[in-house]
């Protein structure tokens, strides 16, 4: 590995390693995040070398296994350059073919390409995709782009150019400023001006401090951070390293869930290519700042995410969160000044000291600047990665770049924020996207988790599940937490259990409003914004599941049956040997019935009678 | 992987002595798929961290077991996406064709069940993860024939 000793030596070595690659060269590029190998893009990815091989193209064709572009649904994604070609839903028996025709000929595969599901227009290049083009994309841009294990493909992009722009042009107050002056927030969740918060940590006296990166990404239902680390791992770690240099930290650490072994082997090599370029260690370019990174792995706790029972957890405790102040910045890691920042926060770094503080704020509005990244999730039909500008409505996110709910089916509310978010229901679709409308409405700008529901999804039984997680996830320090959630989850699941009684939802509005002024974190100050906001928006669920014990959308369990259609029923005997509770009977070739008092409404039989004899009422 | 001292004695080494208490313990379940009540007094003794505090940790995190778990793990993602597409069905059928509820393992010792709040591979739920190997968009039937195929894994080690 080349070190890097000076600001010129990283110019040399990009203008060297754009010199030896033709941008007009034919490659492919196959998406190789966690969502697409899920549905086995790395069988694509080596039935594609080796049949290049075989065709005797291996050594001019080369295959690029790149960050995770966004567009999940359609995995495996594969884009043929130079023209861009995007095939989806890319299988081994497509590679033949792929080789033969396209890559030999030029040929378009018709099977391979997106069709527009409401149009029926066929759109061959990525870069017209619908879900694509209604996107801002500057933190997810190079994900698709380069190879997240080769930090020359990251240099060619400009990478560390701001590194080097920040230690050798600017001082660390500058960089501070210019940090300020772009008004981005941290993009954790709560929103708050990551400038002010470096400003603090540099006044802090010490002379050690340390940054953190926050990629203990615990939402249920996001994945933006784990694809950023995966994707493009060099991104936070320059950011990382310009934090560091203008607070004066000496240490980083980055503190990653244990469910994402992919992003964790990414950042290692990231970090290993960094120290040995001189962009990590002592003296980094020369410039006679020194810093290093360090990984920390989760161990499965939710409630790690919290900054004091994150810097805990580094500290070998468990992770029980403590009051402040005192602030990190004043009293963090080990007692030092530390400053933590989410993933897309550090990763918004490079691009904000590279570009200017004006360029980055040209996008969003008056009070939240940038662009904000989304995982699409739930009943959409484009569910992935999307990266749009601040301030764009609920209503383009979802329809123009979501493309809409599936199956011809209702659209009901947006869950911002993942549980310690709110629902924002349809006639709210035209609500900025911002950090102060969101919290308007009872929801929260959130670290970028949107669950999609639709007229199937039972508001009540979503608000459990929330609950469920939180409670479950609750460290038991304080009481309002612990206590609190515990009682409002036994209520929502007698609720659920068609046990609801009066008064229920006037109980779970005080207990709520309570927990989230008195808890010792954010894990419980958010924990009953999913119960309270779906009371506020569906309170009629509510009032139809405990009055009128029924519920609409069919799906708890409590007040729901299952019964078989007599004349459907060939008497196959393939439900009453499958149920688990032995609550079918019949003979042999004659209709069965389910004895509703043993059934448990597990749905089995449903799922596996081949004549759809079993209804659910 | 039965309980060797001296194996142990090394992980804590490679680590260094000032390592951080949930890395070693993280590398000894690695290693034995558990934490034996021996390797955390050995663990307490040589870092210098009382017992007490190691039981609290390992008590605290999900990722630490106290009991021997399975040679295999499957693993139920009950992520949002996953759940409102139907994950608690797929979890139902595991228990029941498993005879084990989520967090336990197999009396013979080769399945450990358990959930994970979510994988992130949101678009592709119900996810279920068979060590390594995911599973999307799993459904009732699709768990019978994931079970049949690891059953048969399991018969050829044999």
């Amino acid at each position: 590995m080349i070190e890097l000793r000076n600001p010129q030596a990283l110019v040399d070595y990009r203008q060297r390693i754009r010199a030896a690659a033709d941008p007009q060269r034919r490659r492919i590029r196959v998406c190789d995040g966690t969502g697409c190998r899920a549905l086995g893009s790395r069988k694509v990815l080596v039935c594609l070398q080796d049949t290049l091989r075989e065709a005797g193209l291996a050594d001019k064709i080369e295959v690029v296994p790149t960050g995770c572009p966004g567009f999940c649904e359609l995995g495996p994604l594969i884009t043929i350059d130079p023209e861009k070609i995007a095939y989806n839903r890319v299988s081994v028996d497509d590679v033949p073919a792929i080789v033969a025709k396209t890559i030999a000929q030029g040929e378009i595969i018709d099977g391979l390409v997106f069709v527009d599901p409401v149009t029926g227009q066929t759109i061959i290049h990525d870069n017209e995709l619908p879900f694509y083009t209604k996107q801002m994309r500057r933190v997810l841009e190079l994900n698709s782009e380069i190879d997240p294990t080769r930090i020359e493909d990251y240099v060619a992009q400009d990478g560390y150019a701001a590194l080097s722009k920040a230690l050798h042009e600017m001082t660390p107050e500058r960089v501070i400023e210019e940090v300020k002056q772009s008004g981005l927030r941290g993009r954790g969740g709560a929103g708050f001006p990551t400038g002010m918060k470096w400003h603090f940590c540099r006044q802090s006296p010490g002379d050690v401090k340390y940054v953190i990166c926050n990629a203990d990404e615990g939402d249920p239902g996001a994945f933006m951070d784990r694809s950023i680390v995966e994707g493009n791992p060099h991104s936070v770690v320059e950011g990382m390293i310009i934090g560091a240099y203008a607070m004066g930290a000496t240490q980083g650490y980055v503190y990653i869930r244990n469910e994402y072994p992919l992003a964790v082997q990414n950042l290692k090599i990231a970090l290993q290519q960094a120290r040995g370029h001189g962009l990590l260690g002592k003296d980094i370019l020369g410039s006679g700042f020194d810093f290093d990174i360090g990984i920390r792995v989760g161990s499965g706790a939710f409630v790690c995410g919290e900054e004091t029972a994150l810097m805990a957890s580094i500290e070998g405790k468990i992770g029980e969160p403590r009051p402040r102040p005192p602030y990190p910045a004043q009293s963090g890691l080990w007692g030092k000044p530390t400053n933590i920042n989410n993933v897309k926060t550090w990763a918004n770094i490079p691009l904000i000291v590279r570009n200017g503080s004006a360029w980055f704020a040209s996008v969003g509005t008056e009070k939240s600047k940038g662009t904000m990244i989304f995982s699409l999730v739930g009943k959409i039909r484009n569910t992935g990665l999307v990266e749009v500008p601040m301030g764009i409505s609920l209503g383009e996110l979802i329809y123009d770049v979501g493309g809409g709910i599936p199956g011809g089916k209702e659209f009901k509310a947006a869950q911002i924020g993942g549980p310690s978010g709110g629902c924002i229901p349809k006639e709210h679709l035209d609500v900025s996207v911002d950090y102060e409308s969101l919290t308007a409405l009872g929801s929260i700008m959130g670290s970028g988790g949107l669950v999609v529901t639709d007229e199937d999804t039972c508001m009540v039984d979503l608000a459990r599940y929330f609950l469920a997680f939180t409670q479950e996830e609750s460290c038991g320090k304080c009481v309002p937490c612990r206590i609190g959630t515990r009682a409002m989850l036994e209520t929502l699941e007698r609720i659920c259990a068609g046990q609801g009684r009066e008064g229920d939802i006037e109980y779970l509005i005080e207990i709520g409003q309570e927990v989230k002024r008195s808890s010792l974190c954010a894990l419980g100050g958010t924990a009953p914004n999913p119960v309270l906001t779906t009371i506020r928006y569906f309170r009629d669920e509510y009032e139809a599941h405990i009055y009128d014990k029924q519920c609409p959308a069919k799906v708890c369990k409590g007040l729901i049956t299952y019964e078989v259609v007599a004349e459907l029923c060939t008497g196959c005997t393939v439900c009453a040997r499958n149920c688990p509770v032995d609550a079918i009977s019949g003979e042999k070739g004659q209709p069965h019935v389910i004895d509703p008092e043993v059934c448990t409404r597990c749905g089995v039989c449903e799922a596996l009678c081949n004549f759809d004899a079993i209804v659910m009422h | 992987m039965d309980f060797e001292p001296s194996k142990l004695a090394e992980t804590i080494e490679e680590n260094g002595a000032g390592a951080s208490l949930i890395s070693v313990l993280e590398k000894v379940q690695a290693r034995y798929r558990y934490l034996p009540r021996e390797a955390m007094i050995l663990v307490s003794e040589q870092l210098g961290v009382p017992l007490s505090q190691v039981y609290s940790v390992v008590t605290f995190y999900h990722a630490f077991s106290l009991v021997p778990r399975g040679k295999h793990t499957i693993c139920v993602c009950t992520g949002t996406a996953c759940h409102v597409r139907g994950a608690v069905q797929v979890l139902n059928r595991l228990e029941t064709k498993l005879g084990v509820e989520s967090g336990e393992t197999t009396r013979d010792h080769e399945f450990t069940l358990e959930t994970v709040n979510c994988l992130g591979c949101c678009a592709l739920g119900p996810v279920v993860v068979l060590d390594d190997e995911y599973e999307g968009q799993m459904t009732t039937r699709k768990v019978d024939k994931l079970l049949k195929r690891a059953m048969h894994q399991v018969g050829g080690e044999r």
